[in-house]
């Protein structure tokens, strides 16, 4: 049975000056589904995320986005980000861009934002909206510190957790946007096999709560373990798709990983 | 010795008032990097807006305490409406612009509102009411240190803490240090970044207002070119802590205040601006990132 059908992107292009990063790119996911774009070091991957998120506007192309609980649907071209965000894509970064200077909690209570609405004559006046409200993120920012394993680490400083611990706190404020697409660029980068298994086992969990999550990674391994479907791109261009077996054995994929085919058989 | 402690006083008055400015400019450039140089001139609307409610009030013969509050009230929401304003028709439409160029924009600002106040109340030094009367209670000290020093320093303690609370523990305050550490990462997790902005300069403003309805009781007059002086005072304080840094502006003001107030009554009060200017020129020399700010790391 195939899932309900929550992003859909078509023909998307982006040029900067006279460099075209993507080129008439088509992707979709679907809900509960963890989707892989991979593909050379400058293929274009991160820059579909930035085009994604609103950080970039596309020169060209649509992005449709259907909430699954809702059915509404929207087009993401020319949003801006936290508008995007408000729709529920969240995403996280190839470099790891935490508010260092907050504390844990405060770094997840900040994705909350965009999901409470107190302003400043909140702040002074304090009424009972507000502190319901700010207890209510209090709460549920806890709720997200245990799923990835942070609660304990709750008041100290994000810039001092481990690597690990700061991608999965990345994760962490992420959710706490409550998003139903997650993006995640290169979240095993740099990760020792302790950490990428465990953040496998995360990323399972999330889908299994009904996020759909799109993933950017070069760990092979996990890719081919995690994800429902594979997208391959290179020079801004998509050259497969397909279910991890078939992108195995795809020859477009393996000339752009490994250069031309040694044997060239068929010459 | 109570000469000394005169000074020290009223150096703490003055760096209290100080600091009421200096934390729009410190908070501003936090938020978007750009030195406000139209805050000054808010300030000076804010004074002109109590002056203007204070006179009117004290006519139709209302109590002194009443009239404090309405006209603070009152400042702090005009000279919002005009920090909002301006940082709407004059910094939004620059923000992807080179640096310079929202810089320029806030002088023409500056220059802007010191000239329609000039027009709308000519350039005279118009005497402000009294506001802080002297209490009978303030007696035995009274001449060490004025009713009105009290009030000021009562009135910016509750002030500054109520802003580190707000900044602190509220959904906007985490907002506005979000928008700080990194705007496009804020953005992405859903934080109007407008919105926060806009709140900085509104907060930034009502404070502005308060300190220049202090100030000008205290003083008693007040014309169109106060808030040029103060804000190149409040300025360079904010630069003395490290801008950008809210506890950094407190200090810096209060070390300003202090050094002025001890060089007007040990040497000259000729010498107050020379006093705080050399200060200035001293600290960006051997701390260009002021005393609790952090030292700029550019980006590889």
């Amino acid at each position: 049975m195939m899932n309900k059908l929550i992003l859909e992107v078509s023909g998307l292009t982006m040029d900067f000056g006279g460099i075209r990063a993507l080129d008439r790119l088509d992707l979709d996911v679907r809900s509960k589904e963890i989707v892989a774009l991979i593909g050379p070091n400058g293929a274009g991957k991160t820059t579909f995320f930035n085009c994604l998120t609103g950080i970039y506007l596309p020169s060209n192309g649509d992005i449709r986005l259907v909430s699954p609980q809702t059915g509404k649907e929207s087009r993401l071209n020319g949003l801006k980000p936290n508008k995007i965000t408000e729709k529920g894509v969240a995403r996280t970064f190839q470099n790891i861009r935490l508010f260092s200077q907050m504390t844990v909690l405060e770094n997840v209570m900040i994705g909350r934002h965009c999901r409470t609405s107190s302003l400043i004559l909140g702040a002074i006046f304090r009424g009972r909206k507000t502190r319901k409200e700010e207890q209510e993120t209090i709460d549920k920012s806890y709720e997200i510190l245990e799923k990835v394993g942070l609660a304990e680490q709750a008041n100290e400083f994000a810039s001092n957790l481990s690597y690990g611990a700061q991608r999965r706190l990345e994760i962490g404020r992420a959710l706490a946007t409550e998003p139903f697409l997650l993006l995640l660029d290169e979240p095993a980068a740099g990760m020792n096999p302790q950490e990428t298994a465990d953040l496998v086992s995360l990323i399972l969990q999330i889908r299994d709560e009904d996020h759909a999550i799109l993933l950017i990674e070069h760990d092979m391994k996990l890719v081919m373990t995690l994800s429902d479907r594979i997208f391959v791109m290179d020079y801004g261009e998509k050259i497969a798709q397909g279910t991890p077996a078939e992108i195995r054995v795809n020859r477009a994929v393996i000339k752009a990983y490994l250069g031309e085919d040694v044997e060239s058989d068929n010459a | 010795m109570d000469y000394f402690i005169e000074l020290f006083c009223s150096g703490l008055t003055r760096g209290s008032i100080y600091a009421l400015i200096a934390l729009g400019y410190t908070m501003v450039y936090g938020i978007i990097g750009l030195i406000n140089f139209a805050h000054g001139e808010i300030y000076m609307i804010g004074a002109f807006t109590s002056f203007i409610v204070a006179t009117v009030l004290s006519i139709y013969g209302f109590p002194l305490a009443a009239i404090v509050v309405v006209a603070g009230v009152a400042a702090a929401i005009w000279s919002s409406a005009y920090g909002y304003t301006v940082e709407k028709i004059a910094y939004k439409p620059l923000r992807h612009a080179p640096r310079l160029a929202p810089l320029i924009s806030a002088i023409g600002m500056s220059i802007l509102l010191q000239n329609y106040v000039l027009l709308a109340q000519t350039s005279d030094f118009l005497p402000f009411p009294e506001l802080i009367p002297e209490f009978a209670f303030m007696e035995p000290i009274a001449h060490i240190i004025g009713s009105s020093d009290i009030v000021i320093l009562l009135t910016t303690t509750v002030v500054m803490l109520a802003l580190t609370f707000l900044i602190k523990f509220t959904r906007i305050g985490k907002a506005m240090r979000a928008t700080a550490q990194d705007r496009t990462m804020a953005l992405l997790v859903g934080i109007n970044v407008d919105r926060v902005i806009s709140a900085t300069f509104i907060i930034g403003s009502a404070l502005a207002a308060i300190g220049g309805l202090l100030i000008a009781s205290h003083i008693g007059q007040i014309n169109f070119a106060i808030g040029f002086i103060a804000g190149i005072k409040a300025f360079t304080a904010a630069v003395l802590g490290g801008i950008g840094s809210i506890p950094g502006a407190v200090l810096g003001s209060l070390i300003l205040g202090l050094t002025e107030s001890f060089a007007t009554g040990y040497i000259s009060s000729d010498y107050e601006d020379v006093f705080a200017f050399s200060l200035l020129v001293l600290i960006l020399i051997f701390k260009p990132s002021g005393l609790l700010g952090k030292a700029e790391t550019k980006k590889v």
